[in-house]
């Protein structure tokens, strides 16, 4: 602890202050990754199912939205929320107007929404490598389309759908760090000021690298984890 | 006749995997026109022996003549080496393996497959190299197949695309590593037959197989391997027709 | 007519950037891929141990902080440098660090992390037995890799190299937070200037999408070259 007392007095940097930055930026970028995922995840669904479906008019839409959030940078995804959500008309007298105000939300909207379109295809994948032999046997004891969706199609999907989708989660972390860029102060942002405030880019910008790389890893570990627990049924039978 | 160097002779070889010993001295030597077979159960070691004449394996002790010329080794921290892979490059071009598993190269048609060396190691001009390879390809009867691509060919045609090619190297000594273990029993004729016709020319082979039958009506000498050793060897007449080890006698035993 | 309030000349300039920087980018990515996929396979474990440090921290860290990490940091050692010099030598030279440059080495670096680890893949995906065939030929080793391993290695590598290239274009949108006046830089000042946001950004994003559709057909096309001979795939 002597060690770290006598580093902390010892540098102009990384005093309590911007420690207390960092840890408010971590938070941001917390918050900011959790709910888009979360938001997004609950949209990929019925959106993969849609994407899924045998009618054109339901799935060309949904395909076209993937395709074009997939296929430009999440960035121009951010400044067109961003500086364009003034001009809805009306907007700026509703109850939403002072939360869209802020940086915050329009970044929420635009991670979500990006998110959701990856999450959406991942999903879709792995709907379409369910195999015929399973819906057959659920249609042969009488299941519904809606029941076998539910009961045999997703379940399953899911499981298969788990490693894309940890790299999703980890793609979406480092996508974040554009958050900075509309004035946010997530991690990045606080690396930033941080760097700006005492010219000190490798101090600044290596802590934020480090703290990245551990979550990253912990998202890792947390998705390994899951995968042992829930595709164990696939793995072969030692013994 | 005795000034020609023999065009391949090995003596003494020795290799270990970990801590089994698969071969624990052995040595052979093939003059010009031999038709040398090394039989034996899976596992006695025939097929490294054979990877070991050409240098993909390193034998861990043994020499190596190829047409008089010995190939130099080094002790590295890996094990033993050769001494100078150039020389390596130049030992094996005179050496043309046929695997058992064909390894045609899957981006090149058949004709690609057979020019490629010739070409680049050989450094033959391509024209020349192109027609040697046609006549090749007629003489295994693979004319029409010429510019088919691996994949679109019967094993059996692949096989005998794989001896063209061997063929176009010009070999001092052809290696054969269980030429029709690969194939289905309706192939493997047309690749026996193919290889019965490289041995009445006078060709120079080794060849490690389980065909008996082709071991008895071409071969010059057998060699029986068991747990790395020849346990017995000579004439098809001797090792094929009048074993006398007992392991031998139960290995050449109708199994049906 | 879409009216960009003069900015129309700017944006191509622009577009003309971007269209650059991500195919020198690629280029570099590949080489440094290449490397470190060797490197990775090499039997030295020193270089094992630095290509895999150099992917692992890559793929931990986003781009942007990277990039703002090697650009600036770049700039502040260039200038120790520089001053150093000046102490010494007593010759003043001051570089800037070329925002273009620095933004091709930066995407370069991080994508040849991406690279390094679609060619292992692809590397070991090769059939060793047509290796061995090559080795049995009396092919030196340069001989097989350029006329044996990497062709084989290329068609295994083919979707991996197409998914980094689309990725590699989105992230060049990231340099013109660093500076450089690529078309996003161009349509983000565009839009604040005359608060017109969609009309800027919209086409802009539309030639992303169109990058990224022409890419992808050309991909499909090199896919079929280069599975020629791989049978019905």
């Amino acid at each position: 602890m002597e060690w770290f007392n006598a580093l902390l007095a010892d540098n102009r940097i990384f005093t309590p202050n911007t420690i207390a930055f960092y840890w408010e930026g971590l938070v941001t970028t917390t918050q900011l990754v959790f709910l888009s995922l979360l938001v997004g995840l609950v949209l990929a669904v019925p959106l993969a199912i849609g994407r899924s479906s045998r009618h054109r008019w339901i799935s060309l839409p949904i395909y076209v939205y993937t395709y074009v959030f997939r296929g430009t940078p999440l960035l121009i995804q951010l400044y067109i929320i961003y500086y364009g959500v003034v001009f809805f008309d009306g907007i700026q007298e509703t109850f939403l107007w002072p939360m869209l105000r802020e940086a915050f939300y329009p970044a929420l909207i635009a991670f979500t929404l990006n998110t959701a379109a990856y999450t959406t295809e991942i999903f879709r994948g792995a709907i379409k490598a369910t195999s015929r032999g399973e819906i057959e046997a659920a249609r042969a004891y009488g299941m519904s389309p809606g029941l076998t969706m539910r009961r045999i199609i997703l379940p399953s999907a899911f499981r298969r759908a788990l490693p894309a989708y940890g790299n999703e989660v980890i793609f979406m972390l480092h996508a974040s760090a554009i958050a900075s860029v509309v004035t946010l102060m997530d991690l990045t942002g606080a690396a930033r000021f941080v760097y700006a405030r005492f010219y000190a880019p490798f101090e600044a910008f290596l802590f934020a690298a480090a703290i990245y790389l551990c979550l990253t890893f912990a998202i890792l570990f947390f998705f390994r984890w899951l995968e042992k627990r829930l595709l164990a049924h696939l793995r072969p039978q030692s013994g | 006749m005795a000034d020609t160097p023999i065009p391949l002779e090995v003596r003494n070889i020795k290799k270990r995997f970990g801590d089994t010993e698969v071969l624990k001295g052995l040595s052979l030597q093939a003059r010009k026109g031999d038709v040398i077979t090394l039989i034996g159960a899976s596992g006695s070691g025939k097929s490294t022996f054979l990877r070991c004449m050409n240098l993909l394996e390193q034998p861990d002790d043994g020499d190596l003549i190829v047409h008089g010329e010995a190939v130099q080794f080094k002790q590295t921290r890996h094990g033993r080496e050769p001494a100078d892979w150039k020389q390596v490059v130049r030992m094996r071009a005179k050496l043309s393996m046929v695997f058992q598993s064909f390894n045609l190269w899957a981006h090149m048609t058949l004709l690609e497959n057979v020019i490629e060396a010739p070409i680049h190691v050989l450094g033959k001009p391509k024209k020349e190299a192109i027609e040697q390879g046609r006549a090749l390809l007629e003489r295994v009867g693979l004319t029409a197949r010429a510019d088919a691509y691996p994949a679109q060919m019967s094993g059996g045609q692949q096989q005998r695309g794989a001896i063209a090619r061997a063929l176009a190297m010009d070999p001092e000594v052809m290696l054969f590593d269980e030429p029709t273990s690969a194939l289905d029993p309706e192939l493997v004729g047309e690749v026996l037959k193919v290889m019965h016709g490289l041995a009445d020319e006078g060709r120079t082979m080794v060849v490690v197989t389980h065909e008996m039958g082709f071991a008895r009506d071409v071969s010059s000498q057998v060699i029986y391997l068991h747990q790395g050793l020849a346990e017995e060897a000579g004439p098809p007449q001797d090792v094929l027709v009048n074993p006398t080890s007992p392991r031998l006698k139960q290995f050449l035993a109708p199994k049906y | 007519m879409l009216d960009l309030h003069g900015y129309g000349p700017r944006l191509l300039e622009g577009a003309g950037v971007t269209i650059q920087l991500a195919l020198l980018s690629l280029i570099l990515s590949i080489i440094l891929g290449l490397l470190t996929a060797s490197a990775k396979m090499s039997r030295s474990w020193l270089l094992h141990k630095v290509a895999t440090l150099y992917t692992t921290v890559i793929r931990g860290v986003p781009d942007l902080v990277l990039m703002m990490l090697l650009f600036f940091g770049g700039q502040m050692a260039l200038n120790v440098l520089t001053d150093m010099i000046y102490d010494r030598f007593g010759v003043d030279w001051y570089v800037n660090l070329n925002a273009f440059a620095a933004g091709v080495i930066t995407i370069g670096f991080i994508f040849g992390a991406y690279m390094g680890e679609t060619f292992r893949g692809a590397f070991m995906a090769v059939d060793h037995g047509q290796i061995e065939a090559g080795k049995a030929y009396g092919m030196s080793p340069w001989l097989v890799f350029r006329r044996i391993r990497f062709p084989l290695m290329m068609r295994h590598a083919l979707p991996g190299l197409s998914n980094n290239w689309m990725v590699l274009l989105k992230t060049t949108a990231l340099v013109s937070v660093i500076g450089l006046t690529d078309m996003v830089r161009v349509a983000a000042e565009a839009s604040r200037a005359t608060h017109e946001p969609f009309t800027f950004l919209l086409p802009v994003a539309a030639v992303y999408l169109l990058i990224a559709s022409l890419s992808e057909w050309l991909f499909v096309r090199l896919q079929k070259r280069y599975n020629v001979g791989f049978g019905e795939h």
